[in-house]
C-alpha cells in the first residue's frame, strides 16, 4: 500500500536511470537526509553526536571503501587499518606542514596519498587471488604499522599524532576544543558527498567493470575489461575512502592517537561491517557500521541497565564472547547481510497488506 | 663533488652496504653467531609450522580458512597448563585436553559449520574470526587473562642446553634441548599425520573430501564426521603447539598473534600442503631471525613483524599458488 510502484511510469531515459527510480525511495531518502542534517543535530546530546554519530559516520565511510574493494570487485582486503593509518598520518603531517591549507583539502589530499599507497599494495592482486590475496594485504597492514611506529618523522618525534585545530567558514571544526556540533557537520558532509559518489560509481561503467571482475575475472578480461587498471582503480578508490575515514577518525573523533590504534583489529572491524551489512551494497555499509558501532556501546551499558553486578574484567570478556557469538549468529541467519534483510522487507512491503 | 652530493653518496653507500655487504661480512667473520641465529630461526620456524599445520589440515579437508587456529593453540595450551596446576598428572592433563579439543570440534561443527554449509569461503572465514573472538572471551573467563608458565618438569620436557662445535669457533654454539624436543616431537607428529592421511581409511576419506566434497558425499563419506575429525586433528596439533610455544615463553593470550605469523607461512607453502607448511615455517623463521639480527642496522627494529610477508609476497609473484600449493587451473 505504502510502497507500491504501480503507476509510476518512466517516460524518458533520465527517469529510467535515476539513482532512486521509485518515488517512495526518494521520499525515504529525503527523510533520512532531513533527519541526519536537521533533527539529529537539533535534538542530539553532545554524547550522542560525538560518541555514536561521528563514530558511526567515519566507520561507514571506511566500510563503503572496503565494500568497493571486497563487495564490488571481489578482492578481499585485510589492509584497511593500514590505509586508514596512512590517511590519519598524512592529514596530520599536511596540517602541520601547511598550516594555511583548508581542512577539506587536507582531508582530500590525505585520501589521495592513501590511494597512492593503496595502488602500490594492490599490485600483487593481478597475480594473487582469494585468500592468498587477503593474506598478502596483511603485508600492507603490518608494514605500514611498523613504518609509522619506527620512523618518528611521521609523528613529528612524539608518540601520538594529533588532530590539529582548524577552522572552516569561521567555525572551529577540529581539535579537542571544537564543538561536537561542528565536528558532526563536517563528518556528515563528507559522508553524504562520498556516499553519493560511491553510489554513482558502482552503477556506472566502472562499477559494472568491477562487478564483472568479481563474478569471473577471466570472462571479464575476454569481454574487454582490462584487469590491472580496473583492479588498481578499485584499490585506489577503496584506499582513498579508507584514508579519508582515517583522517576523519583522527581529527573529529580521537583528537590524539597513537599509530598502533590503526592495527589489524581495526581492519577486521571494518571487514565485519561490510560482511554483516552486506557485500556489494552501499546501504549495507551504513547498516553494518551502525551495527558494529552500537554493539560494544550496548554491551557496556547492558550490565548497568539490567542491574547485574559484573566485574569490569568479566564484562570485557563477556563482551568478546557476545560479539563473536553475534557475528556467527548473523552469518548463519543471513549470510548476505542486513542489506538483504532490508531488500526482503521491501519485497514484502510491495505486496502488503494483500499478498495475493 | 660538492658537500651535499658527497653526503648523499655516503648515506646511500652506507645504506646499500648495510643491506648487501656488511651482513655477509658478518656471516663469514663470526660463523658461530650465524649458526646460533639460524638455530634460533629454526626453532621459531618449527613453531610457525605447527600453527600453519593446523590451518592446512582444516583448509585441505573443508576449505575453511580457520582464523581461530591461533586462539585454539592458546586455548589448548592453557587447558593443559591449568589442569596440571590443579594437580592432574601431566599425561592425564594431555589426554583430557585432547577430549576438550574433540568436544570443541563437535561443538564447532554443530553450531558454526553445519548451518553455514555451502556458503562462500569469505563467510566461513568471517565466522572463524567470530569464533576467535568468542574463544578469546571464553578462554579469558575460564583461565583468567594472565599468562601462565608451563610446568616443564611435570611434562618431562628437558630444559638444558648443549654447547657444540666449541673446537671450531671462538664460542660454542648453544643448542637448547627444548628446541630439539620441539623439533623431534614435531617431526614425529608430522610423520604421524602424513601416515594417517595416506594409510588409514579415514585419511583416505579426508583426502577424498579435500579433492571434491560432492563426489565424496555421493560415495557415502559422511561430511560432518570428517569435519569433526579434521577439527580434532588440528586441535591435537594445537595442543602440541600450545605446550611447546608456552614452554619457550609463557602460555597466554598474547600468543594468539602467532596465528598472524603463521599466515605468511601458509601463503608461502601453499594452503593445502603439509610439507609446504613445514618448509615455509622454517624459511620464514630463519629469515626473520637473520633479518632482525643482521639487517637491523639499516632497516631498524621490528623488521621481523613484516619481513615474512615480504618474502612470501616475492615468492607469490613467481608462484601464485605458493611453493607446494596445487596449481591453479582457471577455466571459463
Amino acid at each position: 500500500m505504502l510502497y507500491r510502484e504501480a503507476g509510476q511510469f518512466k517516460t524518458n531515459y533520465v527517469a529510467d536511470q535515476a539513482i532512486f527510480p521509485i518515488r517512495q525511495d526518494r521520499i525515504g531518502m529525503a527523510i533520512v537526509l532531513l533527519f541526519a542534517w536537521v533533527i539529529i543535530p537539533a535534538f542530539g546530546t553532545d554524547y550522542f553526536l560525538e560518541i555514536i554519530m561521528i563514530n558511526f559516520l567515519f566507520f561507514s565511510l571506511a566500510a563503503i571503501g572496503l565494500n568497493i574493494l571486497t563487495g564490488y570487485t571481489g578482492l578481499i582486503s585485510l589492509g584497511t587499518g593500514g590505509f586508514m593509518a596512512v590517511g590519519a598520518v598524512a592529514s596530520y603531517k599536511l596540517a602541520v606542514i601547511f598550516p594555511d591549507l583548508n581542512i577539506i583539502l587536507v582531508f582530500l589530499l590525505s585520501g589521495l596519498i592513501a590511494a597512492a599507497v593503496g595502488i602500490v599494495f594492490g599490485l600483487p592482486s593481478l597475480r594473487i587471488k582469494g585468500f592468498y590475496l587477503a593474506v598478502a594485504t596483511l603485508a600492507a597492514q603490518f608494514f605500514l604499522d611498523w613504518l609509522f611506529l619506527r620512523f618518528d618523522w611521521f609523528t613529528n618525534s612524539s608518540t601520538a599524532i594529533e588532530g590539529v585545530p582548524k577552522t572552516l567558514f569561521g567555525f572551529l571544526v577540529t581539535g579537542p576544543d571544537a564543538s561536537p556540533f561542528a565536528k558532526y557537520y563536517v563528518a556528515l558532509g563528507f559522508v553524504t558527498v562520498f556516499a553519493l559518489i560511491a553510489k554513482n560509481l558502482v552503477r556506472s561503467a566502472i562499477g559494472r567493470a568491477w562487478m564483472a571482475i568479481r563474478d569471473m575475472d577471466i570472462a571479464a578480461e575476454i569481454i574487454g575489461i582490462r584487469p590491472l587498471p580496473t583492479k588498481l582503480l578499485a584499490f585506489a578508490i577503496s584506499a582513498f575512502y579508507s584514508g579519508v575515514a582515517g583522517s576523519l577518525m583522527l581529527f573529529l573523533f580521537y583528537d590524539s592517537a597513537e599509530p598502533d590504534l590503526f592495527d589489524i583489529n581495526l581492519s577486521f572491524k571494518v571487514l565485519f561491517m561490510v560482511i554483516i551489512g552486506g557485500l556489494g551494497s552501499i546501504l549495507g555499509s551504513f547498516m553494518g557500521a551502525a551495527f558494529i558501532v552500537m554493539i560494544p556501546i550496548l554491551l557496556t551499558l547492558a550490565p548497568d541497565l539490567l542491574g547485574l553486578p559484573i566485574s569490569s574484567d568479566l564484562a570485557k570478556h563477556l563482551e568478546f564472547m557476545i560479539f563473536g557469538a553475534l557475528i556467527i549468529f548473523f552469518l548463519i541467519v543471513e549470510p548476505n547481510g542486513l542489506a538483504r534483510l532490508w531488500q526482503i522487507t521491501k519485497e514484502k512491503l510491495r505486496l502488503w497488506p494483500f499478498p495475493y | 663533488m660538492d658537500g651535499t652530493a658527497f653526503e648523499f653518496f655516503s648515506i646511500a653507500s652506507g645504506f646499500l652496504g648495510g643491506l648487501f655487504v656488511d651482513p655477509f661480512i658478518a656471516f663469514v667473520d663470526r660463523p658461530d653467531k650465524l649458526i646460533q641465529i639460524v638455530s634460533q630461526g629454526l626453532s621459531a620456524g618449527i613453531m610457525y609450522s605447527l600453527v600453519a599445520l593446523g590451518f592446512v589440515v582444516i583448509f585441505k579437508a573443508s576449505g575453511v580458512f580457520n582464523f581461530a587456529q591461533g586462539i585454539m593453540v592458546v586455548f589448548a595450551g592453557l587447558t593443559v597448563v591449568s589442569l596440571i596446576e590443579i594437580g592432574v598428572p601431566a599425561i592425564f592433563a594431555i589426554l583430557l585436553a585432547i577430549v576438550v579439543m574433540g568436544a570443541m570440534a563437535v561443538a564447532i561443527e554443530r553450531v558454526v559449520l553445519r548451518p553455514l554449509v555451502n556458503q562462500p569461503g569469505i563467510i566461513l572465514f568471517m565466522a572463524t574470526i567470530g569464533l576467535a573472538f568468542f574463544l578469546e572471551g571464553f578462554g579469558q573467563t575460564i583461565f583468567g587473562a594472565d599468562p601462565k608458565p608451563v610446568p616443564i618438569d611435570a611434562l618431562g620436557i628437558p630444559d638444558d642446553k648443549f654447547r657444540v662445535l666449541g673446537d671450531f669457533f671462538r664460542k660454542p654454539v648453544r643448542i637448547y634441548q627444548l628446541d630439539l624436543t620441539a623439533l623431534i616431537a614435531g617431526g614425529l607428529m608430522v610423520a604421524a599425520i602424513i601416515l594417517f592421511l595416506n594409510r588409514t581409511k579415514i585419511g583416505r576419506a579426508l583426502r577424498a573430501v579435500a579433492d571434491d566434497n560432492q563426489a565424496a558425499l555421493s560415495v557415502g563419506i559422511p561430511l560432518p564426521f570428517i569435519w569433526v575429525v579434521v577439527w580434532t586433528l588440528s586441535g591435537l596439533v594445537a595442543i602440541f603447539a600450545g605446550v611447546m610455544w608456552g614452554a619457550q615463553s609463557q602460555a597466554g593470550f598474547s600468543l594468539a598473534v602467532i596465528a598472524l605469523k603463521a599466515l605468511p607461512v601458509l601463503i608461502l607453502g601453499g594452503f593445502t600442503s603439509v610439507p609446504g607448511a613445514i618448509l615455509g615455517g622454517i624459511i620464514i623463521g630463519v629469515t626473520e631471525k637473520l633479518a632482525e639480527f643482521y639487517w637491523r642496522g639499516v632497516l631498524g627494529d621490528g623488521v621481523e613483524q613484516w619481513i615474512g610477508y615480504v618474502i612470501a609476497l616475492i615468492i607469490l609473484l613467481f608462484r601464485p599458488q605458493g611453493l607446494f600449493g596445487e596449481k591453479i587451473i582457471e577455466r571459463v
